[in-house]
């Protein structure tokens, strides 16, 4: 099972698999209530007893006292999909009533009225689960912690032999270790298509996560349809039909992800990796030289001419008033120096500017710019590190984005950017994109986000973190096996507690999620050998 | 002939010219029209009104190499039918034409035997992870009709864990000190029960498969089992194979090749039964497989007199980050330091998928495009658009293959 830090060769494998293999069982039986990620807080009874589900009977519904209720367009949605979840193999045939009293109904309680807005960062997503003998009572603070309840109620019901559904009677006390737990998705390098990404925010959901971030447009394409400027993906998008998205497929998105409790967190990144900005945005990207003349080919934004902010002012005016998240993620990372330093302009204004030849402080004085328009519109911003890096002068509360993994470590990069001051989110050890032979969760799993030297208030400055999928081999061909389960490793170092940590355990309760996941229709790939009792099927 | 199987020997070569208003295809036998008729659904293309358009061209192939085989493993994952059906499919569009169905192993038994149903009932995953000879007879069937021969591994004396569990006393009991511990190892080359269920199985899989080739295994025998069995010592004493277990191995070896060629079937191994210095037939297949230095190998198999397959540098399963078609694509089956007569025994190769981190969630892409890049070496950049162009195809057709880099299809997979 452990197959070794590194891929071994397959005849110095064996030797070391065989003993393992003899160790671990093929997987046959669930773990009776698990949930994946693990709960802070899960008690059953010893000998406790379990409560039959009868599936023509069983109703979600609103305890008295709720603050919310019918009407809820949030909850009601969620019944209506975690319902079909549980029960939807159900077969409707009288069978005997058993002698346990069944629980016919989860009663929900939500605390805080409000069902229409939108999750933000501060979104409380604590619940508390009861199941005891006869009832069953979910309660939350927010329909997004109540959200999170219904996920783990609907990992908890199981089925026996006999085909009876049932749940264990359980305590649970549940609340996220982290609150910003996000996974990218990059629809520049591939299109995908807006099913994909329903699809992915479906499981998102299974795994707890709570921010997409939308990596939307880069170099390669630009497939998202500004109303402000439609040139930009009538000109940069691969193919201008077929692959955009549409101001009606984005509010899909918005829409899907809310009901969820999921963010849509959407990056523009600039001024590097924006290549296919260009073609509908003449005079905005830098032209390169060769010599005196012109070359031909472009750079990244061009930021010394007044165009340029008013051009980013404009768009950025459309994209806070389509996203409604406070946050933005404006990028910064990655800029090539090459074509600024080849052009004679930018030269002749790095010299204006007492910039002397460091280029970095070029593109500080872009970002500057950049960071002052979007929290003149009212958002705040995340940034790549390299903003931080190259010293910019950020608000205090910019979210800085650790993605490198050495140069420095990036344990020691959270240790600066929070000993700075900032906020701080973790993707540097979670790049599932780069894909290796074996069981590469458990890297990603052991991740340790706050093992650092510093401060309480330091630590608490890390908000989360986010897997990042990187579209250059990546498409809707293997988007789906490719996150899951892997990304579901860093699921739950975001959300559960810093102890759970035994590896062996995970395995158990990860490769059981997977199985589940291919219950629900999800096409994620095994995790080792093994089966699951009802295999993948779709094609 | 159009009711027989394709072997070997068959001719896959054609000669297509296309011409207004008739275009002929030509080729000896049967398959050699299959792998015509997919060259001629490569040629026709779409213009931008929708129009079909083939070009006039005169084509004269014939395949390099007459073995060009996948290897699946349905034993470390059970793979549905529909998932072997689909990536048949897809070999036949990338004219590969041979399917190695590593159907048993360790982990599981799926492989339902009419004279032994216990090594199924008792070794599958479960029920419903079964290959019943209905559907073994599909698999053949459907890859007979693309011109792919299905060749059967049945890999022994190691990877047998499963059938000890519907075969009692097959696998050797292991021991610590004089006492069994409970668990087993490889085959148990010492009972005469041993070679009587191999002769009776083997029967089976002989009339079952109908490829001249079984393909007999014989990879990572791990001695430490045999070694704790005083039984086993006892034996090793009684032959004079000293404390020499590789002999042990190539007696057991022996027997089966014997008891297989009894059924006039060929056989094909991996090289560890060469290295170990079986004594082999004349027309046996060594499927060289281990990744250092593998042009040794070939020289010292080719040497010998012995026909080889290539499988090492292809190893599909180990995936990387990037495009690491780059190297599948610069292999040299040939070049390795050996005569022309050598050379020519080298009869091709096999992308290989084993199945631990492989199921039907990711196997498509995982196989495609990548084991398109398995041909022969020209230039890299060429290359590169004639694999992306071609995965698009795929695509297209209904094969999830995964992209070779960034960009897109102007046809996308429904997803």
């Amino acid at each position: 099972m452990a197959a070794g830090p590194a891929p071994l060769p397959l005849p110095m494998l064996l030797p070391l698999l065989l003993p393992l293999l003899l160790l671990l069982p093929p997987l046959l039986l669930e773990p009776a209530g698990a949930v994946w990620p693990q709960p802070q807080l899960q008690r059953s009874a010893p000998g406790g007893g379990r409560c039959p589900l009868p599936p023509r009977r069983f109703r979600f519904a609103y305890a008295a006292g709720s603050a919310v209720g019918p009407g809820c367009a949030v909850l009601e949605a969620a019944f209506q999909r975690y319902w079909a979840l549980l029960f939807a193999a159900a077969r409707p045939t009288e069978n005997e009533p058993p002698w346990e009293t069944p629980c016919t109904q989860l009663l929900v309680s939500v605390a805080t009225p409000g069902c229409d807005g939108f999750p933000s960062l501060d979104s409380k997503e604590s619940y508390q689960l009861s199941v005891s003998e006869g009832s069953m009572l979910l309660s939350a603070d927010t329909v997004w912690g109540a959200l999170r309840g219904l996920e783990t109620f609907s990992q908890l019901v199981g089925r026996d032999e006999n085909g009876m559904y049932y749940i264990n009677q359980t305590e649970i006390v549940d609340f996220p270790r982290f609150p910003h737990r996000g996974l990218l998705l990059d629809t520049s390098r591939h299109y995908l298509p807006l099913r994909a990404i329903l699809e992915t925010l479906d499981v998102m959901a299974y795994n707890k996560f709570n921010v997409f971030h939308w990596h939307i447009v880069d170099d390669p394409s630009f497939p998202y349809e500004s109303s402000t400027f439609p040139e930009l993906s009538k000109q940069g998008a691969f193919n201008a039909v077929t692959h955009t998205y549409s101001a009606s497929d984005v509010r899909r998105v918005l829409e899907h992800a809310r009901l969820r409790g999921i963010r849509v967190l959407p990056e523009f990144d600039t001024p590097g990796h924006s290549l296919s900005w260009g073609p509908g945005a003449p005079g905005l990207l830098t032209p390169c030289y060769l010599g005196k003349s012109p070359s031909g080919t472009y750079g990244p934004i061009n930021p010394i001419l007044n165009s340029t902010y008013e051009f980013v002012s404009s768009l950025f005016k459309e994209v806070s008033t389509v996203f409604p998240d406070f946050f933005l993620h404006l990028g910064g990372d990655e800029v090539d120096f090459t074509c600024w330093k080849s052009n004679p302009q930018i030269s002749a204004f790095m010299k204006e500017m007492g910039f002397g030849e460091d280029y970095k402080k070029l593109e500080s004085y872009y970002i500057q710019r950049l960071l002052d328009i979007v929290s003149s519109i009212g958002k705040g911003s995340i940034v790549w590190q390299e903003v931080f890096d190259n010293g910019v002068k950020v608000r205090p509360d910019t979210i800085i984005h650790v993605w490198k993994e050495s140069s420095p470590p990036y344990l020691e990069e959270l240790a600066n950017v929070t000993r700075a001051g900032y906020p701080a989110l973790l993707s540097a050890p979670w790049y599932l994109n780069r894909i290796s032979y074996g069981q590469d969760w458990m890297a990603a799993y052991q991740v340790e986000p706050l093992k650092f030297e510093g401060s309480p208030e330091q630590k608490d400055r890390v908000l989360g973190g986010e897997a990042c999928m990187w579209g250059e081999y990546v498409d809707v061909t293997n988007l789906t096996p490719r996150l899951w389960p892997r990304a579901g490793a860093v699921a739950e170092r975001l959300w559960s507690n810093a102890t759970v940590r035994d590896l062996q355990d995970a395995y158990l309760r990860l490769a059981d999620f997977r199985c589940k996941l291919l219950g629900r229709g999800v096409q994620a790939q095994p995790l080792y050998t093994g089966y699951c009792e009802h295999e993948f099927g779709g094609f | 002939g159009c009711r027989g199987y394709p072997h070997i020997g068959s001719s896959e070569a054609y000669h297509l010219t296309v011409t207004e208003p008739v275009a002929v295809l030509k080729a000896d036998e049967v398959w050699g029209a299959l792998r015509g008729l997919e060259t001629f659904s490569q040629l026709v293309h779409e213009d931008d009104y929708g129009s079909f358009l083939v070009n006039e061209s005169e084509i004269d192939d014939f395949p390099r190499f007459a073995h060009r085989g996948i290897l699946l493993d349905t034993s470390r994952h059970y793979l549905p039918l529909k998932s072997i059906l689909k990536n048949l499919d897809a070999m036949a569009f990338n004219k590969f034409n041979v399917l190695h169905w590593h159907v048993v192993d360790d982990q599981s038994f799926p492989y339902q035997s009419i004279y032994f149903p216990e090594l199924s009932d008792k070794g599958a995953y479960s029920y419903n992870h079964i290959y019943t000879p209905a559907d073994v007879r599909l698999v053949i069937e459907y890859a007979r009709s693309r011109g792919i021969r299905v060749i059967p591994e049945f890999d022994t004396p190691g990877h047998t864990q499963s059938w000890g569990k519907g075969q009692k006393d097959l696998l050797t009991p292991c021991y610590n000190g004089q006492q069994p511990t409970g668990s087993f190892g490889p085959v148990n080359p010492i009972l005469n029960t041993t070679y009587d269920f191999m002769t009776k199985f083997f029967k089976e899989i002989s009339s079952v498969f109908p490829d001249a080739y079984i393909h007999l295994g014989g990879d990572e025998v791990n001695f430490d089992c045999w070694k704790s069995n005083p039984e086993v010592k006892e034996f090793m004493k009684k032959q004079g194979f000293g404390t020499d277990y590789a002999k042990l191995e190539s007696y057991y070896i022996q027997k089966i090749l014997d008891i297989v060629s009894s059924y006039n079937k060929g056989y094909m191994v991996w090289q560890e039964v060469f290295d170990n210095k079986a004594q082999l037939k004349p027309d046996t297949v060594v499927e060289v497989w281990m990744g250092n230095n593998y042009a040794h190998e070939l020289s010292s198999v080719t040497g010998a007199g012995f026909t080889a397959i290539l499988a090492a540098p292809w190893y599909l399963d180990y995936i990387s980050y990037g495009q690491d078609w780059k190297k599948y694509y610069s292999v040299e089956p040939l070049n390795f330091p050996g005569s022309e007569e050598q050379k020519k025994l080298v009869i091709g190769g096999e992308a290989c998928l084993w199945g631990e981190f492989v199921d039907a969630t990711n196997l498509t892409p995982r196989l495609w495009p990548r084991a398109s890049a398995g041909r022969n070496v020209t230039n890299l950049q060429d290359a590169y658009e004639r694999l992306s162009n071609h995965r698009c195809r795929m695509l297209r057709r209904g094969i999830a293959a995964e992209p070779v880099f960034v960009g897109y299809c102007a046809h996308e997979a429904r997803g």
